[in-house]
């Protein structure tokens, strides 16, 4: 292992982090609110709504998001999307990250007791007061897991703009493989990088998740 | 520039080329990311400390760095050190072995579930141990959590595009051999979007036919 290496090129790395965090949350931001969109587009009453929200999954989940991110980039300017780099980033991984956590709040607010709904119903509470104030609080509790794990995947999707050239941590890794030819190295380097950034935002996800479960 | 679909029509053979090895690369690193699941599963379960520590070590790196950054790893790394792989044995070994962490960690968990007395009976009957490990309890581990395989299988065939930036002709390089000559982005991405898309379908009919088969066989 060259350390002189690492400690020669680890400031560019740092910053290069600083832009995988910078993606990672303004795509967890997107991402939560097209899933929070999403799932309400499919427990919409009407049909046409809530094929689109099942359109939206089925279409973003069935393909790669380096296509999403391609047809995007590359071909937006086409049907007259213009878009720098940074930001058919993070739309594109919001968009289909959003998709993911559409399904996991689904399955959230699925997993409420029926009765819960039906019980607020029946004490008078119109459909949307019963939903928002009895059912939702209760998902919110156990969409906090499930949640994390979608977060979890998508800050090491940030790596794939490194294809579209956003200066993040694959892409100086990348960059410094090929210039020093020392790919363990920078593989070491960037891997640390990214577990930190993992590993506290699991921390932090689990800390949110006991709080939740304490109420 | 407007779009014209018209363009897509004489790409039909490389398109259709980047779709058989798409196929290719999935299937092998499936299987590969299967068989390795369940050898990781059983090490990291029953091997000893010597061994269980670094492989452990080795699951948590791989599951907290890009699989971009693994390929990138694998293909250049071993280069350097005297390693020539072809690119699509670079692409299905980090492929294989980045999903063989994930099923290891769903193996493992249904390793521990199943029930010891199985094991018990097993060793009673006369089986050794490593003969009960691999007949008895993996089998029943490996049953329970099929579906959530299957969920790892497909999210393979989507991360098989990455495969693309180190050189495989897969589907997404195919696309993009084409829009280097047609400068037509769109068209060749939504073309390769749905033709992935299809492929998703059909891995996903695939899968449930294994589950339901796998149901009634119990």
């Amino acid at each position: 292992m060259d350390v002189e290496l690492i400690l020669k090129v680890y400031p560019y790395f740092l910053k290069a982090a600083l832009v995988t965090v910078e993606l990672s949350v303004l795509t967890t931001v997107l991402g939560l609110i097209c899933g929070a969109l999403g799932a309400t587009a499919r427990f919409s009453r009407f049909a046409i709504v809530r094929f689109l929200g099942a359109a939206y999954v089925s279409l973003f989940r069935g393909t790669p998001a380096l296509i999403q991110l391609f047809l995007l980039y590359f071909g937006g300017p086409q049907i007259g999307i213009q878009l720098d780099a940074f930001s058919a980033g993070v739309i594109g991984l919001g968009l289909n990250i959003g998709a993911y956590m559409t399904e996991t709040m689904r399955g959230a607010i699925i997993s409420v007791d029926e009765g819960q709904g039906e019980a607020a119903r029946t004490l008078g509470l119109s459909r949307a007061q019963s939903f928002r104030k009895v059912v939702l609080p209760q998902a919110m509790r156990l969409m906090i897991r499930p949640l994390g794990v979608n977060i979890n995947a998508q800050i090491k999707g940030t790596a794939l703009v490194s294809a579209i050239s956003v200066v993040e941590l694959t892409y100086t890794a990348q960059r410094y493989i090929g210039s020093t030819y020392k790919p363990f190295e920078m593989f070491f380097l960037a891997g640390i990088l990214y577990l930190v950034i993992i590993t506290i935002t699991g921390k932090g996800v689990a800390y949110l998740d006991r709080r939740a479960r304490l109420q | 520039m407007g779009l014209d679909f018209s363009v897509i029509p004489p790409f039909y053979g490389t398109l259709a080329l980047g779709v058989l090895w798409t196929i290719a690369i999935t299937a092998t690193s499936a299987v590969l990311s299967f068989f390795g699941g369940i050898l990781l599963a059983v090490v990291a379960l029953y091997g000893p400390l010597v061994v269980r520590l670094p492989f452990r070590f080795v699951s948590w790196l791989f599951m907290g760095t890009p699989l971009l950054l693994q390929l990138f790893l694998i293909y250049f790394g071993l280069a350097q050190i005297g390693v020539d792989l072809p690119a699509f044995v670079a692409g299905v070994i980090g492929l294989g072995f980045h999903y063989a962490v994930y099923n290891s960690e769903l193996i493992q968990t249904a390793m521990v579930a199943v029930d010891k007395g199985q094991m018990e009976a097993a060793r009673t009957l006369g089986l050794s141990r490593r003969q009960a490990l691999m007949r008895v309890v993996v089998p029943q581990a490996v049953r329970d959590v099929l579906p959530p395989i299957g969920n790892n299988m497909i999210a393979l065939l989507k991360d098989s595009a990455l495969v693309s930036v180190i050189g495989v002709s897969e589907l997404t390089l195919s696309a993009q051999l084409a829009i280097g000559r047609t400068y037509r982005p769109f068209e060749f991405y939504a073309a390769a979007a749905v033709l992935y898309y299809v492929i998703n379908l059909g891995m996903e009919a695939v899968l449930r036919g294994f589950e339901k088969r796998n149901r009634l066989s119990r």
